[in-house]
């Protein structure tokens, strides 16, 4: 349809260079130019979160994040979260606790709940609550969700007094 | 965190020789995978030569068809075919959604794409297929379809009114099924009664906003004339055979797999018009068409439900009795039965329901099942429990108090005893073995009840309006051929487990029943351990694949564990025995003098190791030189398994909730919520709570959120998920939940459903603990969901 923008960026600390229309959503290259799967579409216009992707160290909507504005960005996906030991110990309690069905919200969750272990270490079970409501989960009820976040914060403390 | 307690003070007696999986936790074997972005989604599968299909669909809620302008369309970049109802349904045959069970049920004939006419907003009428979805988007722009518009059936209220116009001529009227139920003496029970309470209970149609969309991908190959159908489904022998019988192709020529599937919730068990275009699309253009719903046409397109309005009375003496219940049930399903499991069946079940725990011995009840002009409803995780139980519990607390006796107490008093099963319900269901009773008790240990109450009043004091409310429950699961074969629909009601003894001493289990985040693959696994005998690491289950597993119905009507677990169970229990032939064979002992034990095959009496399982299928599979010519090793074995006992296995549970209304703005904080549920044997805890748990919020969400808003022209007016409310997590109260053990008979797993009882009880105690906090304002709500302008309105103040 139109003339193609050529970006560069990082995607989990791979180098890439994109030929890509300037319409097109991040989520959109990190799936269909990058097969990186992960990071799912479910509204498409901002609300439910499952396509929640880190930019520069702060998680975005990637179906409202135009992929151009990613030029010269690092991005993380679920794809990359692996590779990190904060990340890790959230997707085991999430293994614990069961905070997941589907699986279908899963990486946007772990995105969100990741920067909150971040930038909310103190947080109550309340504030957890709070936090992650800017990311649907249609299977759990999120109890689950909690219990594990929760879990994580808990262990942060333990380990920081110890 | 979950307790458990059993009806018998023993434990349950122990499955299997060596048991260390079943009635414990285990983490659940794709959660690791899912957990790391590994899963695979219909979206997330990419074809060689894959096309797009878009569809348009009707703006409005009723037309006709006048003309489709579709050359700029076809000319735009990348398009491959554009296609309108009359070419598809040369391939594909119309289907009319009935079953024969449900007397005099009508409905019309439907198409993959609308014909000359589109009866809601929201029905497919073009498709455009493009070799990318962008270019697809972008030529449906460039499409341009001319309509009249037609005069909508809206209201549901008015839709049998003879001034109201006739959606299907052919059909008469508006009347799509209706059923009465009178057990006679009604009317005497309500003269006798002390009290009467009459009310009219409302129920906001709602869906399901699965977070996945519906989404498949078609892959008809010419050369082999071989349909493959990836589909976010719940039910994949059920969509073969519809694939076959549409499309009039062999089924054994239709292979239907589902790989992971995000939420499902009864919205995916469904065949969509949308569904036989896209194989039809495919057919045409013999390539793979992917279809993936955006969320804006999920909302018109997806199946809705739960939109009743139920005129209802219980009738009551002073000291507590219930003496009958009475019923009146309209709901609007939309212009069609949905296929193949028709629209009647959730007003059917209401009638089936009302009064479910209770020991009255006077029902009366009346149905209209009726079409209008909106999106088709269907079964949705619960189908007509949440309303029955709404209906009946909120009877009983406006009785409770119309005689000033304590909730619990009125329940107390009236539940079918647990030494009374098994017996029928008043409405003539089969109940084999209930624990209202023990449940009831539990839940009033674990809510703390009498503090609870002490804790209301004190707050009340302080000007602090806060209500608890129970509901008690009756769920129907594990069901016979009673729910559709006998009606003439071909959805299995039995299910099927094949498992395999591998070389290297691992077990394969491929079930029929698939997996869409319950947690299935974890009990099949867990079972099948047990059963064999090996551990859990060493077991794989393969589920979703029509080519690959036996026959089978799928997941619905909270069949997984009871029906799927069963042929688990006892095709683990057929190949153990077989592995030991082999072994006796190798070992040149007696069958009765070896045992298999944890991977091993060991003597029966030392418990000495004999062999490892990698021994037995080393020889059985490669040297097969080394056993007697008379001996074959059957290492794959097969069993099925339908339960038959009763028309469906009913479960039990009591809710309560704990709730804070805001008299001045109407707000309803929600604190807490607990749940005791009998889903007979608990396979795996922390799975039984979780289903608890997320049917619960689901349940909540219609209560207290969720509603598909309509104008007066059909329009619906919050298809977005900004404007339609689902749950968030910031407003749901932690969920306690504890178990109560009556295995069911019927089986030797003895294990019930458990995925949609908190779907079914939380409306209900939400509204009951809302109207016991509004009680003091002498005001309460009955119409779902409870909004803060509902509460006002109730309240006076607005």
């Amino acid at each position: 349809m139109s003339d193609l923008h050529t970006i560069r960026l990082h995607v989990n600390g791979q180098p890439h260079s994109c030929a890509i229309p300037p319409r097109l959503h991040l989520v959109d290259m990190l799936r269909d130019e990058l097969g990186l799967k992960g990071s799912h579409l479910g509204c498409e216009h901002g609300v439910c979160g499952a396509c929640t992707v880190e930019v520069d160290g702060r998680i975005v909507r990637g179906c409202l994040t135009l992929a151009v504005q990613a030029d010269g960005t690092q991005v993380r996906t679920v794809e990359g979260l692996s590779d990190l030991p904060d990340a890790r110990v959230l997707q085991e309690a999430f293994v614990k606790h069961n905070a997941l069905q589907c699986g279908f919200c899963t990486p946007g969750m772990l995105m969100a709940a990741r920067e909150l272990v971040q930038h909310k270490p103190d947080a109550t079970r309340e504030e957890v609550r709070e936090w992650m409501s800017g990311n649907y989960c249609r299977c759990t009820g999120y109890h689950a969700i909690v219990d594990a976040v929760c879990d994580v914060l808990a262990q942060r403390h333990q380990e920081a007094a110890a | 965190m979950s307790s458990v307690v059993h009806t018998q003070d023993t434990p349950l007696h122990d499955l299997t020789q060596d048991p260390r999986y079943i009635g414990h936790s285990p983490e659940r074997p794709s959660a690791r995978r899912l957990v790391q972005g590994q899963g695979c989604y219909v979206d997330d599968i990419e074809l060689p030569r894959m096309a797009h299909v878009v569809y348009w669909r009707s703006p409005v809620a009723h037309c006709r068809i006048t003309r489709i302008q579709a050359d700029f369309a076809r000319r735009m970049p990348g398009v491959l075919l554009v296609a309108d109802g009359p070419m598809l349904a040369k391939i594909c045959k119309p289907w009319v959604a009935t079953l024969g069970h449900l007397a005099h049920m009508k409905s019309a004939p439907q198409y993959p794409l609308a014909m000359e006419r589109a009866y809601w907003q929201g029905e497919p009428v073009v498709a455009i297929v493009a070799d990318t979805r962008a270019q697809a988007e972008d030529a449906l722009q460039y499409l341009q379809v001319e309509w009249e518009l037609l005069p909508a059936v809206v209201n549901m209220e008015t839709a049998l009114d003879p001034s109201t116009p006739v959606i299907h001529p052919e059909l008469g009227d508006n009347l799509c099924f209706t059923r009465s139920l009178d057990t006679g003496g009604v009317d005497d029970a309500f003269a006798q009664a002390d009290q009467v309470v009459n009310t009219t209970f409302e129920f906001g149609r709602h869906t399901g906003v699965t977070l996945e969309p519906r989404c498949q991908i078609a892959d008809w190959r010419t050369a082999e004339q071989q349909l493959t159908v990836y589909h976010s489904q719940q039910a994949p022998h059920m969509m073969q055979d519809l694939y076959a019988r549409q499309f009039d192709i062999p089924e054994s020529s239709v292979r239907v797999i589902c790989k992971d599937v995000g939420g499902s919730f009864g919205i995916k068990v469904h065949a969509y018009p949308d569904d036989f275009a896209t194989v039809a699309l495919s057919m045409m253009l013999g390539r793979p068409v992917k279809f993936v719903a955006d969320r804006m046409e999920s909302f018109t397109s997806d199946i809705h439900a739960r939109h009743h309005r139920i005129d209802a009375r219980i009738a009551v003496r002073n000291n507590g009795d219930i003496l009958a219940f009475e019923i009146d049930d309209l709901t609007g399903i939309g212009p069609f039965s949905m296929f193949p499991r028709t629209s009647a069946i959730e007003g059917n079940q209401v009638v089936n329901l009302v009064g479910g725990p209770y020991k009255h011995q006077h029902y009366r009840a009346k149905l209209n099942v009726v079409f209008q002009n909106k999106t088709p409803t269907c079964q949705y995780r619960g189908v007509g429990h949440p309303i029955a139980c709404a209906v009946t519990e909120g009877l009983v607390d406006m009785a409770a108090r119309a005689i000033a006796m304590d909730p619990l107490e009125i329940r107390r008093r009236n539940v079918i005893p647990d030494d009374a099963y098994p017996c029928s319900g008043i409405s003539g269901i089969k109940l084999e073995g209930l624990s209202h009773q023990a449940c009831l008790d539990k839940l009033e240990s674990l809510m703390n009840y009498p503090a609870l109450r002490a804790e209301q009043a004190a707050l009340r004091e302080q000007g602090i309006y806060r209500g608890i409310g129970i509901a008690a429950l009756i769920e129907l699961t594990n069901p016979s051929a009673a729910f559709y074969g006998v009606g003439g629909a071909r959805i299995a009601s039995q299910d099927g487990a094949t498992a395999r003894l591998d070389p290297n001493g691992g077990v394969t289990v491929m079930v029929s029943v698939g997996e869409q985040g319950q947690g299935n693959d974890a009990i099949y696994t867990q079972i099948a351990a047990d059963a064999v005998g090996v551990d859990m690491a060493q077991v794989r289950v393969v589920t979703g694949d029509t080519e690959v597993t036996p026959y089978g119905g799928g997941t619905w009507a909270s069949r997984g564990a009871g029906i799927g677990g069963e042929a688990v169970l006892l095709a683990g229990q057929a190949l153990r025995a077989n592995v030991l032939k082999v072994a006796a064979v190798i070992l040149k002992r007696e069958v009765g003098e070896i045992d298999l034990h944890r991977g091993q095959v060991v003597d029966a009496n030392t418990r000495e190791v004999l062999t490892p399982l990698t021994e037995v299928g080393r020889i059985a599979y490669f040297r097969s030189d080394l056993l007697p010519n008379d001996f074959t090793p059957e290492l794959t074995v097969t069993r099925h398994y339908a339960q038959r006992d009763y028309p469906f296995i009913f479960t039990n549970g009591m809710q309560a909730s704990y709730v804070e209304v805001d008299p001045d703005t109407g707000f309803v904080k929600l604190l807490q919520h607990w749940a005791v549920e009998d889903c007979g044997r608990v396979i795996n805890p922390r799975l039984v709570d979780e289903q608890i748990r997320g049917a619960i919020v689901q349940g909540i969400g219609g209560a207290m959120l969720e509603e598909c808003l309509y104008d007066d022209q059909g329009l619906m007016l919050n298809a977005n998920m900004a404007d339609y409310l689902v749950p968030m997590c910031a407003e749901m109260p932690d969920i306690h939940v504890a178990h109560v053990q009556t295995p069911t008979k019927s089986s030797q797993l003895g294990a019930k459903g458990a995925g949609e009882a908190g779907t079914a009880g939380a409306p209900a105690a939400v509204m009951n603990a809302i109207n016991d906090a509004l009680a003091p304002f002498k005001a309460q709500v009955l119409s779902q969901p409870f909004t803060p302008e509902k509460v006002l309105k109730a309240l006076g103040k607005v």
